[in-house]
């Protein structure tokens, strides 16, 4: 399945709020791109335009080489002749209908004989391990059935592209894991263009090809997840991912390559800025110690949180806090003298003014 | 390929467009049903209104007998300032005002009391048998409102009116005074012992909805029994209990069955019965002016209900969590109140069943001797000096005719009611927050607002004549179903809202996004899911309407006749076994269809009543 999405200028606007602001964006055959965002950002509106169960107020959207919807012709495709399968956040199995009945509503209306819908059940009932369940109701099922069934249903359609609106929110943490996996192995042997939505940055990071954040209606960033992580376009995409948050410090250049964060000054390359920053460090790339570290800067240890495979440790100087996070349960005692160092490598420098990206760390 | 501007867009274009997107909006099912159920509405609801407004301040052919210089047709406002400002004004319209009011004030009050009480009984108290208390509280209702006020003639008539004397007058000696017999005592007394179990419900659902702990964050503070109740449950509680108050007297006000039996005989009008007296006659202009009042009435009681409530149009009642609030020990007192309420109950429901069934094995009237007992009324030929030739009741082809009447009323009416409900609430939750949506839910609360009798005098204006392609109904057993219909209005719409938003959008998107037509997603995903919601409304539509008066009173003619307006004839003509007998059958058809329909799918009334 080859089909590229294309969205041009899309905008959807409920009363006064736009919750969708012209936005562009180019969806490659056969890849996974996450929609990912804060509540009411936009993500789920743009999701359900694309679907067409929504109807945008301009731009325009191509699923492969076909125009599904123009507003400057007046055109929309009704959702259900843009071949596209839908996985909901609360399943949506019709409750009167066996499993069976679920997966086959759809082929029923395409008039496929019986044979074809027999052997389309079974096959994507395999592919969700649920072989065994045709006859069975939504209410017999556990929630994490109900969402295989759900996919199920949308592989037996056998869409062109896959939509999926926060299919995993309503499982809880372990399920959501193992499901997480079997979606992006049923998405590689699949292979159709696949748009996700979620909320949950994790998530985003483990299944995607491709991120577009979103905030407020605007596209803030689309990238492979290395380069969202690595290389957030601004401040807000930088503090939506990671877990732990990004340390985002507040400081003034000054000298070349230098940042005074508040009574300490730490090198990291400023391409020739100057004026207010904002420092963006992940808590994993800063180092500590509890040996005294002239090269190093003295910190107070406010907190130590140890939790199995790794530890993080709040460290406090003054008016700076900072989050570090390091592999193993950690020694170190609440209120000890640390010694934190920076990698100039690992470090992005934002504008204070507009939270963008002015420099970032080498490529 | 390149986006081109808006505004830079060639007129035909535009408009080529606009055209596309306005045919998408007009041809989506639920815009579609929306104005289907819009011009449904205006037919049944708003016209009717407008053309009894246009009835009064117009000449109507009836007033040629009083206005010497009347053209029928043209602008007057002779009706209002003769009902309101003239010599007739005190009889025909401020005494029935007066008497209206006293009597809807009194029944409330005392229904209040009597079900208030209980309610607290059974709640708060370690009071055994709450269950049967509760079987037996719902009895009266079930019954007509006007069954009790039939009894009571039975036992307490006298000879104001001619007649025999009563069961009172037959065991004690003396016939009991005219105030006890007949007018403001009687009705109030008939009406509250009806609608009593109503306030038993709301006030039990109050009380059991109060959060625990709340009461016992106050006793913790050291407060004694007394002060929670005063400061902290009754303050609670209040709000429902005058939202319930509110409604009764709303209700009691237009009630025309009491006042009919206990009222008339004596002149004693109310708004309701003086009503039908000038409708009776013809005098259409008149009679609605009073109805116009009943309601501006009706209107006022709902405006102070929202104020109190909030803007809840039902008597819903304070959400609460968990209840388990410390009971009063009864202690020496229990076996006596117990006693006394469930005497009480059995008293209510069972003493007026049994002087009625007593008074239809009575050949004569006022003859008690065992002598004169016979199943004539019930299975005799028919005979000159018997009921005017009338044969009994279960041998008569037109008690036959009533009770198929009745049956097929309230069948088609529950049904029509589903249907309705089912289209309205997917045309309104899908539109949701259009305006279309909006005028849909306000004109469907409309019927919510015109008291039973008001409503059927506004259909009798409507169709004498044919509106549009539709044929004047007047006097067509369609009529009882359209009104009967139109009256369930809101409960229909707020049902359907409420199945609507429970089966939830999505279900019918991931028919949409499957490719489903229109019509394919509402008959196997959208009607199978919401009309479960109307089942166990089914069970409610029917009972309330197999015993409904007011609405049809006017309306009924004598091959349309149920047996609720027959039970009326008969008393009107002084057969006053007959009534009895007659309203013991529709009793009978109400229990059996309650039990039937109760086992089909488990309904229940208190459910049905909202509670």
């Amino acid at each position: 399945m080859t089909t590229t999405i294309t969205i041009k200028n899309l905008t959807k606007r409920f009363g006064d709020v736009v919750a969708v602001d012209k936005v562009s964006l180019t969806i490659d055959p056969g890849s996974f791109l996450t929609l990912l965002g804060p509540s009411g950002c936009g993500k789920t509106t743009l999701l359900r335009c694309i679907s067409g169960l929504e109807d945008p107020d301009g731009g325009e959207i191509f699923i492969g080489d076909r125009l599904v919807y123009s507003h400057a012709k007046g055109i929309s495709v009704p959702p259900g002749q843009r071949e596209l399968g839908l996985v909901f956040q609360n399943y949506a199995l019709w409750p009167h209908m066996t499993v069976y009945k679920n997966m086959t509503f759809a082929l029923e209306i395409k008039k496929l004989p019986k044979v074809e819908l027999e052997s389309r059940v079974k096959e994507a009932l395999a592919e969700v391990q649920m072989t065994g369940y045709e006859d069975r109701y939504p209410r017999e099922m556990s929630g994490g059935q109900q969402q295989r069934i759900a996919l199920a249903r949308m592989l037996a359609y056998r869409p062109k592209v896959f939509l999926m609106d926060e299919p995993l929110s309503n499982l809880d943490a372990r399920l959501r894991m193992d499901m997480r996996a079997e979606l992006k192995h049923l998405h590689h042997v699949a292979g159709a263009t696949t748009v996700y939505v979620t909320h949950d940055q994790v998530e985003a990071l483990t299944m995607s090809t491709k991120i577009a954040v979103m905030k407020d209606g605007v596209l803030q960033q689309v990238d492979t997840p290395d380069r969202v992580y690595h290389f957030p376009a601004n401040l807000f995409v930088a503090d939506f991912i990671g877990n732990p948050k990004v340390n985002l410090l507040e400081g003034v250049i000054s000298g070349p390559n230098l940042v005074n964060l508040g009574g300490f000054d730490v090198p990291v390359g400023t391409c020739g800025m100057t004026g207010e920053v904002v420092l963006a460090v992940r808590p994993e790339d800063i180092s500590i110690s509890i040996n005294r570290d002239p090269s190093a800067i003295e910190f107070n240890a406010y907190s130590v949180l140890p939790a199995g495979a790794d530890s993080t440790i709040i460290a406090q100087r003054g008016e700076v806090e900072i989050t570090v996070r390091v592999m193993g349960i950690s020694k170190i005692k609440i209120g000890e003298p640390i010694w934190l160092k920076f990698d100039p490598e690992t470090m992005n420098l934002y504008d204070k003014g507009s939270g963008n990206l002015v420099a970032s760390r080498p490529q | 390929m390149a986006v081109t501007a808006i505004s830079q867009q060639p007129f035909l274009e535009k408009l080529l467009a606009a055209s596309r997107r306005f045919y998408r909006w007009v041809s989506s099912p639920h815009v579609i049903l929306a104005l289907i159920m819009l011009a449904v509405m205006v037919y049944m609801v708003l016209i009717p209104l407008y053309r009894m407004l246009m009835t009064t301040i117009t000449f109507q052919e009836s007033d040629l007998r009083y206005a010497r210089d009347a053209e029928v047709g043209k602008f007057t406002l002779f009706h209002w300032i003769r009902m309101l400002s003239s010599q007739i004004s005190k009889i025909m319209t401020y005494e029935p005002l007066v008497h209206s009011i006293t009597i809807s004030l009194g029944a409330t009050f005392l229904s209040f009391t009597i079900g208030g009480a209980m309610a607290w009984m059974v709640v708060r108290t370690d009071m055994p048998g709450r269950r049967m208390i509760n079987l037996l509280a719902t009895v009266p209702y079930i019954m007509p409102s006007w069954t009790i006020a039939m009894a009571w003639t039975v036992m307490f008539k006298n000879r104001t009116t001619g007649g025999t004397p009563g069961v009172f007058e037959f065991l004690v000696g003396q016939a009991p005074p005219d105030w006890l017999a007949y007018g403001p005592v009687p009705i109030i007394f008939s009406s509250a012992l009806h609608y009593y179990t109503f306030f038993f419900l709301f006030v039990t659902a109050a009380l059991m909805s109060i959060d625990s702990s709340l009461e016992e964050a106050g006793e913790l503070m050291g407060a004694n029994r007394w002060r929670i109740l005063r400061k902290i449950t009754f303050p609670l509680v209040i709000p429902a209990l005058m939202s319930g108050f509110i409604m009764t007297f709303s209700k009691t006000m237009g009630t025309f069955g009491g006042p009919n039996v206990l009222g008339v005989p004596v002149r004693y009008y109310t708004l309701s019965t003086m009503l039908r007296s000038n409708t009776g006659i013809g005098n259409y202009g008149d009679g609605f002016v009073l109805a116009i009042m009943l309601i501006l009435f009706a209107m006022t009681t709902i405006f102070l209900n929202q104020k109190v409530v909030g803007t809840r149009k039902s008597y819903e009642t304070i959400g609460g969590r968990g209840f388990m609030a410390q009971k009063t020990k009864l202690r020496n007192w229990r076996g006596f109140l117990t006693g006394l309420v469930i005497a009480f109950q059995i008293l209510v429901a069972v003493l007026p069943l049994a002087l009625l069934i007593w008074s239809t094995l009575m050949l004569r009237t006022g003859n008690y001797s065992l002598s004169n007992l016979s199943l004539a009324h019930w299975i005799g030929e028919s005979v000159e000096t018997i009921n005017n030739g009338e044969p009994g009741v279960l041998r008569n082809p037109a008690v036959y005719r009533g009770a198929w009447n009745s049956i097929k009323l309230a069948l088609n009416t529950a049904f029509f009611t589903a249907v309705l409900g089912v289209v309205l609430g997917y045309a309104i939750v899908k539109g949701r927050g259009t305006r279309l949506s909006k005028i849909l839910e306000q004109i469907a609360f409309v019927p919510y607002v015109i008291p039973g009798i008001a409503f059927g005098a506004v259909y009798i204006s409507m169709f004498t004549r044919p509106v549009g392609p539709i044929p004047a109904l007047y006097g067509t057993f369609a009529l009882l179903v359209v009104v009967s219909v139109a009256k369930h209005i809101p409960y229909s719409a707020r049902t359907g809202v409420a199945s609507m938003l429970q089966v939830g959008r999505e279900l019918e998107e991931a028919a949409i996004v499957s490719g489903a037509s229109p019509w394919q997603r509402f008959r196997r995903i959208i009607f199978p899911l919401t009309s479960a919601g109307f089942v166990s409304g089914f069970l409610l539509t029917f009972i309330t309407t197999m015993r409904e008066l007011s609405l049809i009173i006017l309306l009924v003619t004598p091959t349309t006749a149920v047996l609720a307006s027959m039970t009326m004839r008969y008393i009107e003509n002084g057969n006053e076994q007959q009534a009895n007998a007659v309203i013991l059958v529709l009793i009978t058809l109400v229990l059996i269809g309650n039990f039937v329909i109760g086992r089909f799918r488990g309904g229940s009334l208190k459910k049905g009543l909202g509670m």
